[in-house]
């Protein structure tokens, strides 16, 4: 005998908790601390941080811990959470050149003003798994020199003083905030930036790829790739002046890409740019060679279809907390929407099937 | 309750809700019309209803009573979900009757007992754009809408006649508002079109993912898009509930066995509770509504 659905309040709360005890795991385990998930799992608090648009490596930390290691999951839930959160003020742009880097590397010039610093990279490590690390060993200090005390400027800057690579303009106009107003298109550069950086860093390391393999190729070198921290800064009207109110970790990457000249423009670089929070090294070079391909009708470029050049798809299609909730909602009851389809194809088969006996 | 301190009345600051009000109010004014709006990152992932949840958190005072119903029904776990949402973060009454209800968040369904006056009826709504199956850019659809453009939609409908002997849209049937508008009624079954013009409640409609907000102001003529020879049909199960024996509900067909047999309920529950506290029993029911006691 039939018993209509009933029972969902209670199959919530219980689903929640056990949700709560699998999160948990084998309680004779040692239970993972926040602190040590900020500390040893830096990179994924990056990410985080980065692609939940909020710099705050504890609650980042936090959110991975309540969503099991799910990334995206944690990411939604800072997304939640920032939405909360009131404007309090905006800071003033930070100075990317006064970062004090730990790591900047550039693969155009050999040397050059600042030098190349390897810093904390998997880059040359041989990807061999680490058995020591199974039996939890106490890790050597590393060699330590001191900080350089040369600025450390910016490589497209001393390109630019030859006029070899495009200027960017230079404007005072505030941004147009991504999660603020809806998205309107065309977009400009500043809100197709913004919404790249904290769009997946799966789909747009993809759509970098895809330039690279010739859809939409814009012949990148890394100009400069540099990690650390800048100063965060806050005009006081009060006061008059600006207060440093913090410093966050920043990756940027700006890329030099050949340009043969337009109708227009003389034969130059152009650019392309990435800023992500934390160190997120393969995000920023991708969204900088996702940026680039996306500037082709101001350059006056081609458009030759590949997706990287199409604004709407990529825009549209970045975001992985829209993404991951619009595919997974079709895992919610749609019996309605179902039953209405079953009929119309009962119909449909009834007619097509009179039809054909007709026929014959 | 405990929650009601730290967020405020209905989870959204009041400058969003002033926002999102604004847009409502544009919706209004526009019946059938599209407005874009900054749609939050709510608590709930995209594709739960987060336009539906922020129409209803802008819309909630506190002396609403709140009915919540997803595929009709007010016990489906996503209904469920939200409506305690609600119920801690803002504290109102809920219901399960239709008519008590001063604002109604629906997945799927219009209700099947009349609406009135003064009642709210908050759609939640996936792809707000009906023409987004025939032209996936946004910056188009735009302009077909600016420029009253709607061939293609005829088009696709003329094909589907020509290929299936009738226009093959059995849910998410597009409706033309008060003569301009092209519009998406989000996924209801095409049997509950009819309801959409000439509704005594306000019809609000959201999507939180695509950003968008529209309306049906009270008394509006919506209209299903058809041909003078291929005239618009309401469908639905050819059979009465089982339940309740109501011959014009819509309803869900369930499956009892492995044997192919299979019974039909009413998708609202509500209607079906009701019929059957009136004393309507069908031929699976009881009169008392005794079967879906826990």
């Amino acid at each position: 005998m039939y018993v209509a659905v009933k029972g969902g309040e209670k199959a919530i709360d219980a689903a929640h908790a056990w949700l709560a005890e699998e999160r948990r795991g084998d309680t004779s385990v040692a239970e993972l601390s926040v602190a040590q998930i900020r500390q040893q799992l830096t990179l994924a608090v990056n990410r985080v941080m980065a692609e939940g648009s909020l710099y705050d490596p504890d609650l980042a930390a936090l959110a991975i811990k309540q969503a099991r290691g799910d990334l995206i999951e944690a990411i939604f839930l800072i997304r939640a959470y920032r939405t909360t959160l009131p404007r309090l003020g905006v800071s003033t742009p930070v100075e990317t050149a006064q970062m004090a880097v730990c790591r900047r590397i550039s693969a155009t010039f050999k040397d050059l003003p600042g030098g190349q610093i390897l810093g904390p990279t998997f880059d040359y490590t041989h990807r061999l798994l680490d058995f020591k690390l199974a039996a939890e060993g106490e890790v050597p200090a590393a060699p330590t020199a001191p900080a350089g005390q040369d600025a450390v400027p910016h490589v497209t800057t001393m390109l630019n003083r030859d006029g070899l690579i495009q200027t960017e303009a230079e404007g005072n106009a505030t941004p147009p905030d991504l999660t603020r107003e809806p998205m309107e298109l065309p977009t400009s550069r500043p809100l197709r930036l913004q919404a790249i950086t904290r769009g997946d860093e799966g789909f747009i390391l993809s759509m970098a790829y895809s330039t690279q393999r010739g859809y939409g190729r814009t012949h990148a070198f890394v100009g400069e790739l540099r990690i650390g921290t800048v100063a965060v800064e806050m005009d006081i009207p009060e006061l008059g002046f600006s207060v440093e109110i913090g410093e966050v970790e920043l990756t940027e990457c700006e890329t030099v890409n050949q340009f043969k000249g337009s109708k227009t423009e003389p034969p130059q670089f152009t650019r392309g740019y990435g800023l992500v929070f934390g160190q997120t090294e393969r995000k920023a070079i991708a969204m900088s060679l996702v940026d680039r391909a996306l500037r082709w009708k101001e350059l006056g470029e081609d458009n030759t279809g590949a997706p990287a050049q199409d604004e709407e798809f990529v825009l549209m299609h970045a975001d992985n907390i829209q993404a991951t909730g619009f595919l997974e909602h079709i895992k919610l009851p749609h019996y309605v929407d179902f039953q209405a389809e079953l009929e119309l194809v009962r119909k449909l088969r009834r007619e097509a099937l009179a039809q054909a006996e007709a026929a014959e | 309750m405990t929650d009601q301190t730290a967020y405020n009345f209905a989870y959204l600051d009041e400058q969003t809700k002033r926002m999102i009000r604004r847009a409502i109010l544009k919706g209004v004014a526009i019946p059938g019309y599209q407005v874009p709006f900054a749609s939050r990152e709510m608590p709930m992932p995209y594709g739960w209803g987060t336009g539906g949840v922020q129409v209803t958190a802008a819309c909630l005072v506190p002396e609403d009573r709140l009915k919540v119903i997803d595929q009709g029904a007010d016990d489906t776990t996503n209904a469920v979900s939200i409506r305690r949402f609600f119920q801690r973060t803002a504290g109102v009454a809920v219901t399960e009757a239709t008519a008590e209800a001063s604002v109604i968040q629906t997945r799927h369904r219009i209700p099947e007992t009349p609406l009135t006056e003064g009642q709210i009826l908050v759609y939640q709504v996936p792809i707000p754009e009906p023409l987004r199956f025939l032209e996936p850019r946004e910056t188009e659809t735009r302009k077909m809408h600016e420029l009253e453009d709607y061939g293609l939609m005829h088009v696709k409908l003329y094909e589907d006649i020509s290929r299936h002997g009738q226009i093959a849209t059995a849910y998410d049937y597009p409706v033309k508002v008060e003569g301009r508008y092209v519009m998406d009624p989000s996924p209801i079954p095409k049997f509950d079109n009819p309801k959409l013009g000439g509704n005594a409640a306000i019809q609000l409609f959201g999507a939180g993912r695509e950003q968008r907000i529209y309306a049906l102001p009270p008394y509006t003529q919506a209209i299903s898009l058809d041909f003078d020879d291929y005239p618009f049909a309401a469908s639905k199960a050819d059979h009465a509930c089982d339940l309740c024996a109501a011959p014009d509900s819509y309803l869900d067909e369930v499956i009892t066995d492995d044997q192919g047999s299979r019974m039909f309920v009413c998708s609202d529950t509500d209607f079906c509770a009701s019929r059957r506290a009136a004393g309507h029993s069908g031929p699976m029911g009881t009169p008392s509504a005794g079967a879906d006691e826990e």
